[in-house]
């Protein structure tokens, strides 16, 4: 962007400074090139990136972004966000996953909320009496093993024994983080050119 | 007929004419086929019946002519039948003996009429007729049938040219009436002959395989090309001709030598040899044999191309060098005991073997799988179908598992397609082609070259233990079976979920694996690590790890080429999923076909690549888990590290320096693996010297006081090994490693620690400051308290240790003062080899000593030595007589007691015709002692010594040398034998002794000339060979003795010239 102006720059650099210092996991100079990568998002919708934002699209995450739910995304959310995302710790990121899969954010996910994630996640046996059989057995076996207070509904406290026994558990109702490899490659390209050097 | 006839039918003589039909089950089965043939004949083709032949078919009949009734003018002993041909000519006549027919008809009564003689006449018409179609139909018919392509076309080319032959239809229908017998007789033949063949077609196919196996082998091929020269494979698995088959031919090969001229080969049930050269099906002037027979193919490439035997060689050893290491205890076995100890199983004795235990690892059936894939029931005689039917088997149940795995992999494209590209599409690919490559071919490969020793090494295939039927499975089973079929339903959302389900039961129960098994969970879970689903894969992994501490899971997982996804997985950013591939490779790499595997897909230096991890004193949480990637990559390396060739891989990665560096860290996790990979690697001596080289020693003796009794296990076993070599052994003293070595052999309960402990102390023994050191913590009293009630693995290193310190005098007596002396001959009674060598070098060592050797006499310790020359390994052999030498020495009547020895001089001078040097050295060295005296010296004599030891003396052996030339002088002392020696040939090649460099052979050569010189004929030949020029070099020797025994043996050669001249002049000159 190289049409970015002096002044920009300057209140670029003072945002990242600020944000910084708020923010987990960035520094100020990478902090300063998510506010440019942002910028770049808002100034021109054709700006491509790493494939892995492509989760954006997806409306639960877009809800975790937008924490003050104004239906917008700010540059502080934005960043903040992509802290967990980049470069969240294990709590961060139960605490990230829970909230995506707590579609009606009420505190805990249901059985219902669990089904209704999980419908399309199998093919169905046409030739079985009931072909969502399958996906209603596999709802109900990983709910059982994950309501550990038995109280037919998962909270936080239950996610997150969940997951910390089994680290697996952790984008369990869909994928809703990079994988490793892409994180690599988006930070790889976000960070590579520092601005104003 | 004709084929049938001359083919199928077993002739008394070779040569057409008048041969006779043996009597045989094949030739009494033609004859009644032949018989039935003709007597239904005029009943069921009663128009061709009437056909009159082209010649009539005669025989001698046993038939007289009261035997014919109506229908035949009869007029004394001749007989004529009543129906004529068209020019009135009797269809049937007989003048005793001969009788004449002319139609099938008249052949038809002939044997109605013949009664029970039925069989003879059939018998004799067609040892009389050898080529009944030609007579029936005429010549033109016998070359038809000879062409078997097109010969329909020429028949009624045939038929055309006899056009005024009104009958030719008929002709040509009772043509194929004949034609049909014949096919019918042959195929009938076929099954008997098939039943009785020696060759099987499976083990031609086998062989024929592994042969072409061999031809795509860039570099290593051994030959060029192999091929059929037929690719139609009858359902018997001939490829040849049936007429061809009815002689037992199989198939017939071309295969083209890297080095000599292409050959063309038949196999038949008899055997394999050349043949004239066939190139195409057909060429039927080529089948003659123009080799003579050998049992396979193999043999007889090896006797054609010199290439092919030398190459087809290494190609098994490289199979048998990964023998080793297969022994129980693995970690005390010692160095030298690989390198020079038990004889390994031969060559020839595993090629033998290759076959049968393909056979063997095949008969276990699984049930399920037996009944859908029946061979043809005609090769089911027993012994012979065992290796076919087994890999049929095999293959059909790769093919269903690949059918299965495919349909998952479509259906997981199709329902990804929907959602995420990118799931599982990488995925099909690449399991799909590496079932491909794994042909059944290449499993009989993998199996007959790889497997042969790994069941002694591990795990012999278990037979399943499965409840008898179905209703006896524990619900578990239903259940995972159900989870498995969701995983092949579900997409990577629902698959983590189900692996995690997975993961709650209970994985080492053995039906919760069959369950994952037999429902194709296996395929699934691995096609799950070649997606680039992370989570999937760790999932997966996670459960292969633990099914995996099962032997049959671990060979179903390399079955399926699992272990190339895993080493693949290596490569991963994702440290967990490399930790889990590592931990799972460490699992699975218990077995030989594994590990070489693992070696042949990079998988040792990716898992070398993991030990290379940043030196830190404090390392960070990120740091701990690259050390616990670390120390997953040390576990797969040190169940890689059982294999002689991975061990060279570990080295040539460079793994050694980086063990050393782990070695540092203070986790025993971590030092475990890493000082059993160590130990492991130390039995090849390029590793030994890495280790020392990278200053491990020092680290190792560290570690060697810790408390963790497996650890020091591998740390003494380690030193043991490595201990070889003298710079370590000093290494080892240096940073004072002798008392911890010591103080283990406290810890007499733990039987590995101490095996290994007293092989450490055994070979530190072998430098003589160590022992000294030894000396200092009393270690000779303890090892002789260890002499009584442990197992054979530390009485072989007890026993050689206490050999290497009584090399010094002072600890003989210590020995003796302790009671060592007692046990350490009662072991001389045992029969591991290895403890021999060690017992007999001990004893002899001992004997030395004129008090110890008391008690060696009335424990009739020589009796006992002297019983093991007859133990048929070499080293026990030299072991036992270079033991008995100083026995001989110090005891008091040697040459009284050795006379009573019933056979034993005999044994002794028998020994003399081994081909081993170390033996012939030690025999030559207790020679000379027994020629010491007279009595036993006349003994050995009358055996032939002199003659036996003269034909030794061409050796360049120095150490044989020596002791030759001892033995020789000794044995002068009797009778004619130094005359005996001079006629034998001896004097000549001992003058060149002489020149020889070492100073010790020169002392006792001069004892032998001078000996030898005593008869003038000897000195003769000294003077011809220019002794006396040596000896004058060698008077100016220090040693007293030798300077006087060169000066003699000159003065005696002096004097002799002096007789002579005076003779000739009588006068001195």
């Amino acid at each position: 962007m190289p049409e970015m102006s002096a002044l920009n720059k300057k209140l670029t650099q003072t945002l990242a400074e600020t944000i910084s210092k708020q923010v987990k996991h960035f520094n100020k100079r990478e902090t300063e090139c998510l506010i440019r990568l942002c910028n770049g998002l808002l100034g021109d919708q054709t700006v491509s990136i790493h494939n892995s934002l492509l989760l954006l699209v997806y409306l639960a995450v877009f809800h975790t972004f937008d924490k003050d739910s104004d239906g917008y995304i700010s540059v502080k959310e934005w960043i903040e966000g992509l802290s967990v995302f980049l470069r969240g710790t294990l709590d961060e990121k139960i605490k990230y996953c829970f909230a995506v899969y707590d579609l009606n954010s009420d505190g805990y996910i249901s059985r219902e909320e669990m089904l209704q994630m999980l419908n399309d996640s199998m093919i169905r046996e046409p030739t079985e009496e009931d072909p969502d059989e399958g996906i209603k057995d596999l709802v109900e076996i990983t709910f059982k093993r994950m309501d550990y207070d038995h109280d037919g509904r998962l909270s936080y406290a239950d996610f997150e024994r969940a997951v910390r026994e089994e680290n697996l558990l952790l984008e369990a109702f869909g994928s809703c983080l990079p994988d490793a490899e892409s994180t690599l490659v988006f930070e790889e390209q976000a960070f590579k050119d520092p601005p104003g050097q | 007929m004709g084929a049938s006839l001359t083919r199928a039918a077993q002739w008394t003589t070779a040569s057409s004419g008048t041969g006779k039909l043996e009597i045989t089950p094949i030739n009494e089965s033609l004859l009644k086929e032949i018989l039935s043939f003709v007597e239904q004949f005029s009943s069921r083709h009663p128009q061709e019946a009437k056909h009159v032949f082209k010649e009539p078919l005669q025989w001698s009949t046993t038939l007289v002519a009261s035997d014919f009734k109506t229908d035949y003018d009869i007029s004394g002993p001749t007989v004529q039948s009543q129906e004529k041909d068209s020019e009135g000519h009797p269809l049937l006549q007989l003048s005793p003996p001969t009788i004449f027919a002319r139609s099938f008809s008249q052949l038809s009564k002939l044997v109605q009429l013949a009664n029970d003689k039925k069989l003879k006449e059939v018998r004799a018409c067609l040892e009389e007729n050898r080529d009944p179609v030609v007579k029936i139909l005429g010549p033109s018919f016998a070359t038809v049938l000879e062409g078997e392509d097109n010969f329909v076309l020429r028949l009624v080319d045939k038929v055309k040219q006899e056009d005024q032959a009104a009958d030719s239809a008929l002709k040509v229908k009772l043509f194929f009436l004949l034609q049909h017998l014949d096919n019918q007789l042959l195929s009938n033949s076929l099954k008997k002959i098939s039943q009785e063949v020696r060759l099987s077609p499976a083990a031609v196919k086998n062989e024929v395989e592994l042969l072409k196996h061999f031809c795509s082998e860039g570099e290593k091929r051994v030959l060029k090309s192999v091929r059929y020269t037929s690719d139609y494979e009858f359902s018997n698995g001939c490829r040849t001709p049936p007429w061809r088959q009815v002689h037992g031919d199989i198939c017939y090969l071309v295969i083209e030598p890297c080095d000599t001229e292409t050959l063309y080969i038949t196999c038949s049930t008899a055997g394999v040899f050349l043949n004239g050269g066939i190139k195409q099906e057909g060429e039927e002037n080529a089948y003659e044999r123009t080799s003579e027979m050998h049992k396979d193919l193999v043999t007889l490439l090896k006797s054609r191309s010199p290439h092919f035997a030398e190459n087809i060689n290494k190609q098994d050893f490289a199979v048998q060098e990964e023998l080793p290491s297969t022994k129980k205890v693995q970690h005390v076995e010692s160095v030298d005991a690989e390198e020079q100890g038990q004889p390994q199983r031969s060559y020839e004795h595993q090629e033998k073997n290759v076959h049968e235990r393909a056979r063997q690892q095949h008969t276990p059936n699984k049930p399920g799988g037996k009944t859908k894939l029946e061979p043809s029931p005609r090769w089911k005689s027993p012994g012979l179908m065992s290796p076919y039917d087994g890999t049929e088997e095999k293959k059909h149940r790769m093919g269903s598992g690949k059918e299965k795995s495919g349909k998952i992999q479509k259906k997981m494209l199709r329902s990804d397609s929907k959602k995420k590209a990118d799931f599982s599409v990488s995925s099909s690919p690449g399991r799909q082609s590496s079932q491909k490559t794994k042909t059944p071919v290449g499993v009989m490969l993998a199996e007959a070259f790889s497997e042969s020793s790994s069941e002694s090494e591990e795990d012999e295939e278990q037979p399943e233990r499965r409840p008898e039927s179905n209703t006896d499975l524990p619900s578990e089973y239903w259940q995972i079976q159900k989870l498995v079929r969701y995983l092949k339903r579900g997409n990577q959302t629902a698959t983590v979920l189900v692996l995690c389900a997975m993961r709650d039961f209970n994985l080492v129960q053995e039906t919760c694996q069959l369950a994952i098994r037999d429902e194709g969970g296996l395929e699934v879970l691995l096609n799950l690590l070649d997606t680039k689903e992370i989570r999937c894969k760790i999932g997966s992994l996670k459960i292969l790890r633990e099914i995996s501490n099962n032997s049959q899971m671990r060979r179903a997982i390399a079955d399926l080429c699992g272990l190339q996804s895993m080493v693949k997985s290596l490569d991963s950013l994702v440290k967990d999923l490399k930790a889990l591939a590592a931990e799972t490779i460490a699992n699975v790499a218990k077995f030989r076909r594994a590990r070489r595997t693992i070696r042949q897909y990079g998988g040792i230096m990716r898992l070398v690549k993991l030990l290379d991890i940043p030196d830190l004193a404090t390392p960070t949480a990120e740091q701990e888990r690259d050390v616990e990637v670390a120390r997953c990559g040390v576990l797969a390396l040190w169940s890689c590290s059982k294999s002689t060739r991975n061990k060279e891989a570990i080295r040539k990665a460079g793994g050694i320096p980086l063990l050393g560096r782990l070695l540092k860290l203070p986790h025993e996790n971590m030092l475990i693996p890493v000082v059993g990979t160590l130990q492991e690697c130390a039995s090849e001596r390029s590793c030994r010297i890495a280790i020392q080289t990278e200053g491990m020693i020092k680290d190792l003796v560290k570690t060697l006081s810790c408390d963790n009794q497996e650890l020091q296990m591998h740390c003494a076993s380690a030193i043991f090994k490595c201990a070889e070599d003298k710079q370590t052994r000093d290494l080892v003293r240096q940073y004072e490693g002798l008392q911890p070595l010591v103080l283990l052999l406290n810890k007499v309960d733990n039987k590995q620690l101490l095996a290994a402990t007293t092989g450490a102390i055994w070979k530190c023994s072998i430098s003589m400051e160590n022992v000294a050191k030894f000396q200092e913590y009393n270690v000779l009293e303890i090892l002789v308290n260890l002499l009584t009630g442990q197992p054979e693995e530390v009485l072989v290193n007890v026993v050689g240790a206490l050999g290497e310190c009584a090399q010094i005098p002072a600890n003989r007596a210590i020995i003796r003062r302790c009671g060592g002396i007692q046990p350490l001959v009662n072991l001389l009674t045992r029969t591991n080899q290895a403890l021999l060598v060690n017992v007999t070098k001990a004893v002899g060592a001992c004997a030395t000593e004129k008090d110890n050797m008391e008690i060696i006499d009335r424990l009739d310790g020589v009796r006992l030595l002297w019983s093991l020359l007859k133990n048929p390994n070499v080293d026990v052999q030299s072991s036992a007589a270079w033991a008995i030498c100083p026995c001989l020495e110090n005891t008091k009547d040697a040459g009284e007691m050795l006379f009573y020895f019933v056979g034993g001089l005999e044994l002794i001078v028998n020994l003399l015709k081994s081909t081993n040097k170390e033996v012939l050295a030690s025999v030559c060295a207790v020679i000379a002692k027994i020629a010491k005296d007279e009595d036993n010296l006349a003994v050995i004599t009358d055996h032939g010594v002199v003659p036996m030891l003269a034909k030794l003396t061409n050796t360049t052996d120095d150490r044989l040398r020596r002791h030759l030339a001892e033995a020789i002088a000794h044995c002068c002392m009797w009778g004619s034998n130094r005359a005996s020696f001079g006629e034998a040939g001896a004097v000549a090649p001992l003058v060149r002794y002489l020149k020889s460099t070492d100073s010790s052979i020169h002392q006792a050569t001069a004892h032998a000339l001078l000996q030898l010189s005593k008869e003038p004929n000897n000195c003769i030949t000294m003077h011809q060979n220019g002794v006396v020029k040596l000896l004058l070099g060698m008077m100016g020797s220090a040693d007293e003795m030798f300077q006087e025994a060169a000066a003699d043996c000159v003065f005696n050669i002096r004097r002799l010239a002096l007789a002579n001249d005076k003779a000739s002049y009588g006068y001195p000159p």
